[in-house]
């Protein structure tokens, strides 16, 4: 039964590591705003018929 | 006789839509490539987009501009420049980037996301913009050499963005922390449940009886012991700060069962830890504080989404123009001290107390006690923060330091309408402080009759706790404020805007309805005019047009609706005063202009007998030029509109300050003659309610311009004001409705009643949910964790059926 002590000490790990991972999301603001990337994606970036891209 | 209005009738024939605000072009029309406009302002915008390439944005689907500020001046934004303003509104700098994040109301579609986050095409000091959608802001990061943070805000207030600039920005800063730490409780708490749910799965599959397993057993034990103590102390801290916060005021909260709930499992588990016998109780506590945080985020989140935010102190001017010297300079409110000299320029807030300068104010104090007529103050006279100038600019010599929060607060009084709400709040009031000692009679009594009757310690403590926590006040606290949330933002998008949930269940109990003419039921904007007089030259027109432009009376908007093709003068006008029910008044240079009654420029008052119109009549240096015979049209449907509300059983009234005029017509539209009455002044409108509502039991729904009937509107149950424009904004009023809708009101009081059914229906779920939920607790049927469950699923549940319910009402009322 002694590896159910690495089993649940690995376990807590393992969680630890995804409360961290969540923890870095929020406060990176991840979470801020749940509705504008979902626009920005579709949103084209306007052709400039001026300056075709010289700038890249 | 002189007729103008050829060309304007031709005009409206075909309808111009501006190409970048949407609008229909109602004045001057500028065309360019090939596009309409309908101001010079949203022509602007459209060169400014096409310079720097951006014409793409009206590409994107369901484009439309925004009308730029037409109250925009240069310098406004030169306040922005005060180091304890800017510091203040940075978010953060480094001497060569700075950023910023500001609130831009108009924000309204995708193609706005698109526009403002291409912001470093019009100035490359932007090095980017970055926009949040749900709370109206964008945050700029800008080089601080290149671009100053005032030329920022006149760029993108340029394009059509006004950023709403408040120096309270610190405590929105507060607001987005706060809802991170929300997340990290709710984070954490699952994080904890989870683990100890895991730990605890020999117990609930009776597993590790057998003696070589005992140490497994404290091991897990003490693990969800620690597990749990972040929980209690951490995640369910605001549980704790609200429930003695409540306790300090000396009445029990919705939280102080739960706290107590909580801290009882706590203790019993502790105990069985410690003592040896027994797995505790960790489970249900973490589960239930998780699904409680859970359920209270998704309430918040419900409730941010339809609260009407109507931010009071958007009204005030935060930079306030003080004069030094005799130059003027932009001051932060704050930073007022007594004897500085602030000039308020019309329709400006006075922001201090102070003594005036200038020979004489019309101070409008509406927005402190309702009261809508403006008085007139003289040189050396006092005049107190929250009025607001009507006319020309005025000097003023500050007395007293007046803080922002005073004025706030003196909006949210709202004196003028407490009586009107009090019925509604002290319901919820009286569940609040209720419900909670109820519960904990019963818990209490439940618990003693397990444990010293029945003699089941065991039992007692799950009954005790599990009463607690599965009783819940939401569903009976909330679904009032749920249905009129959302029913207030259905009313939103059909162009009604009510005031508060309160107006909305007045509004339901409505049976009697009080229409004013002229601007409510006639359309303040096309309107037979016709100038009747000596021929009128183009410069004459000019000072008419202006003059009028000054006012927001019905007569005088039609007029400058009229003589649309006449440009407007931008020299500042003197003397300007404006005397309800008599006409306006005004310097042009040294003439003496006046438009009004007859008796107010002095032409002899012909008594002939046709009423159809009215009459404007203008005076120039005394000398009476002619008048305007304005013939009102009414608007469309109106007939229709009525009767149905007279077929549901309504009484109409017309109650109007005008002459008899077009009285066949409307005793057919309104039943017969004994519900029209004319010639009332503003006091006999308030008289003519009050009679209503004390003699025959009625409750009234006065819907009138707001300009002459603001005491009517006030006294009535329930007072509409209706506005061809919706920036004019009368505070005595409950709700501003545009002119176009009124036609649908019989289906706005009937979504308002609908309103009523579905509280009432959601009331009767939450209160049968609670009773179940009591009855299988007292009888300790049911699991701690199962309570917790429960809670939050009433309140998802009830919030579900609100909101499913009033959609479903509100699709089938307004369908035709």
């Amino acid at each position: 039964m002694s590896a159910f002590y690495v089993m649940i000490i690995t376990s807590l790990f393992i969680a630890v590591a995804f409360l961290s991972a969540f923890i870095w999301s929020v406060r990176k603001g991840h979470y801020d705003d749940d509705y504008t990337p979902s626009i920005r994606i579709l949103l084209d970036e306007p052709v400039s018929e001026k300056s075709t891209r010289k700038d890249k | 006789m002189n007729v103008l209005n050829e060309d304007r009738k031709q005009e409206t024939a075909a309808r111009h839509i501006c190409y970048h605000c949407g609008e229909e072009c109602r004045e001057e029309i500028i065309i360019a490539d090939g596009h309409e406009f309908c101001c010079n302002g949203c022509f602007n915008v459209y060169d400014i987009l096409k310079e720097s390439d951006l014409c793409g944005y009206y590409a994107v689907e369901g484009a439309t501009g925004i009308s730029p500020d037409k109250a925009y001046f240069n310098g406004k934004y030169d306040y922005l420049e005060l180091p304890e303003v800017s510091g203040k509104i940075i978010e953060f700098t480094d001497h060569q980037l700075s950023r910023v994040n500001w609130h831009i109301p108009g924000m309204h579609c995708s193609s706005c996301i698109w526009l403002l986050e291409q912001l470093y095409k019009f100035n490359p000091a932007v090095r980017s913009s970055v926009v949040n959608f749900p709370e109206k802001k964008v945050r700029i990061t800008f080089e601080t050499e290149k671009i100053r943070l005032s030329e920022l805000a006149a760029l993108i207030s340029r394009i059509g963005y006004e950023p709403y600039i408040s120096l309270n920005d610190l405590g929105d800063r507060q607001i987005k922390k706060w809802n991170r730490t929300r997340l990290y409780k709710i984070g954490i708490a699952g994080f904890c449940f989870g683990n100890i749910m895991m730990l605890s799965f020999p117990e609930y599959f009776h597993l590790g009886n057998t003696g070589s397993d005992q140490n497994l057993r404290v091991t897990f034990g003490f693990l969800n012991l620690a597990l749990s103590i972040p929980v209690l102390l951490y995640c369910a801290g605001d549980f704790f700060k609200s429930a003695w916060s409540a306790l300090k005021g000396k009445y029990l909260n919705i939280d102080a069962p739960i706290v107590l709930a909580l801290l009882s499992i706590f203790g019993l588990s502790l105990y069985q830890i410690l003592s040896g016998t027994g797995p505790g109780y960790f489970d249900s506590l973490t589960g239930a504080v998780f699904f409680m945080l859970t359920g209270r985020f998704f309430q918040d989140k419900t409730y941010d989404g339809i609260s009407f935010d109507r931010d009071y102190k958007s009204y005030f001017p935060v930079g306030v123009s003080v004069l030094k010297d005799g130059t003027e300079a932009r001051t932060p409110i704050t930073g007022l001290a007594p004897g500085d000299i602030v000039l308020v320029r019309n329709a400006e807030l006075i922001p201090a107390d102070a003594v005036l300068l200038s020979p004489e104010a019309w101070i409008d104090y509406s927005f402190v006690s309702g009261e809508a007529e403006p008085v007139s103050r003289k040189k050396g006279d006092t005049v107190y923060a929250g009025g607001k100038q009507t006319g020309t600019a005025i000097q003023l010599e500050v007395l007293r330091k007046v803080s922002q929060s005073y004025l706030t607060q003196l909006w949210n009084n709202d004196a003028f309408s407490r009586e009107k709400e009090d019925q509604n709040k002290t319901l919820s009031a009286r569940i609040n402080r209720y419900f909670s000692v109820i519960v904990l009679i019963i818990a209490t009594v439940t618990f003693l009759i397990w444990y010293f009757v029945k003699k089941d310690p065991e039992t007692a403590f799950r009954a005790f706790t599990t009463c607690l926590l599965v009783a819940c006040p939401c569903g009976l606290l909330f679904s009032s404020t749920f249905t009129n949330g959302n029913i207030l933002s259905l009313f939103g998008i059909n162009r009604c805007y009510p005031k508060n949930a309160d107006a909305v269940e007045c509004l339901s109990h409505i049976d009697t309805v009080v229409f004013d003419k002229t601007g409510t039921i006639t359309r303040s904007e096309e309107a037979d005019v016709q100038f009747v007089g000596k021929e009128l030259s183009e410069d004459e027109l000019v000072i008419i047009r202006t003059v009028a432009a000054q006012s927001s009376h019905p007569l005088s908007r039609m007029i400058v609706g009229n003589l649309g093709h006449i440009q407007l003068s931008k020299r500042s006008l003197g003397n300007y005063a404006e005397v309800s029910g008599a006409g306006i008044e005004v310097l042009w240079g040294k003439q003496e202009i006046r438009l009004g009654s007859a008796a107010w420029v002095g032409a002899p008052s012909e008594n002939s007998n046709d009423l159809s119109f009215s009459r404007v009549y203008v005076s120039m240096d005394q000398v009476v030029l002619g008048y305007f015979a304005i013939r009102v049209q009414y608007r469309d449907n109106l007939p229709e509109a009525i009767s149905a509300l007279q077929k549901c059983g309504f009484k109409t009234f017309l109650l109007s300050g005008d002459k008899p005029a077009d009285q066949p017509f409307l005793s057919g539209v309104f039943g017969n003659e004994a519900m029209l009455h004319f010639n009332r002044k503003p006091d006999e409108k308030l008289e003519f309610i009050k009679t209503l509502q004390n003699r025959e039991n009625r409750n009234v729904l006065m819907i009138g311009d707001g300009l002459n009937d603001a005491g009517a509107l006030r006294q009535s149950n329930v007072g509409m004001a209706v506005s061809d424009d919706t920036g004019n904004f009368s505070p005595s009023c409950d709700m501003i409705m545009e002119g176009r809708q009124l036609s649908r009101l019989p289906a706005f009081i009937r979504l308002a009643r609908s309103g009523q059914k579905i509280i009432k229906a959601s009331f009767a779920v939450s209160v049968i949910y609670n009773i179940l939920g009591l009855f299988f607790a007292i009888g300790g049927k049911l699991s701690p964790v199962l309570a917790a469950i429960l809670m939050p699923v009433s309140l998802i549940t009830i919030v579900a059926f609100t909101t499913a319910a009033s959609n479903l009402a509100a699709s089938r009322i307004f369908r035709d």
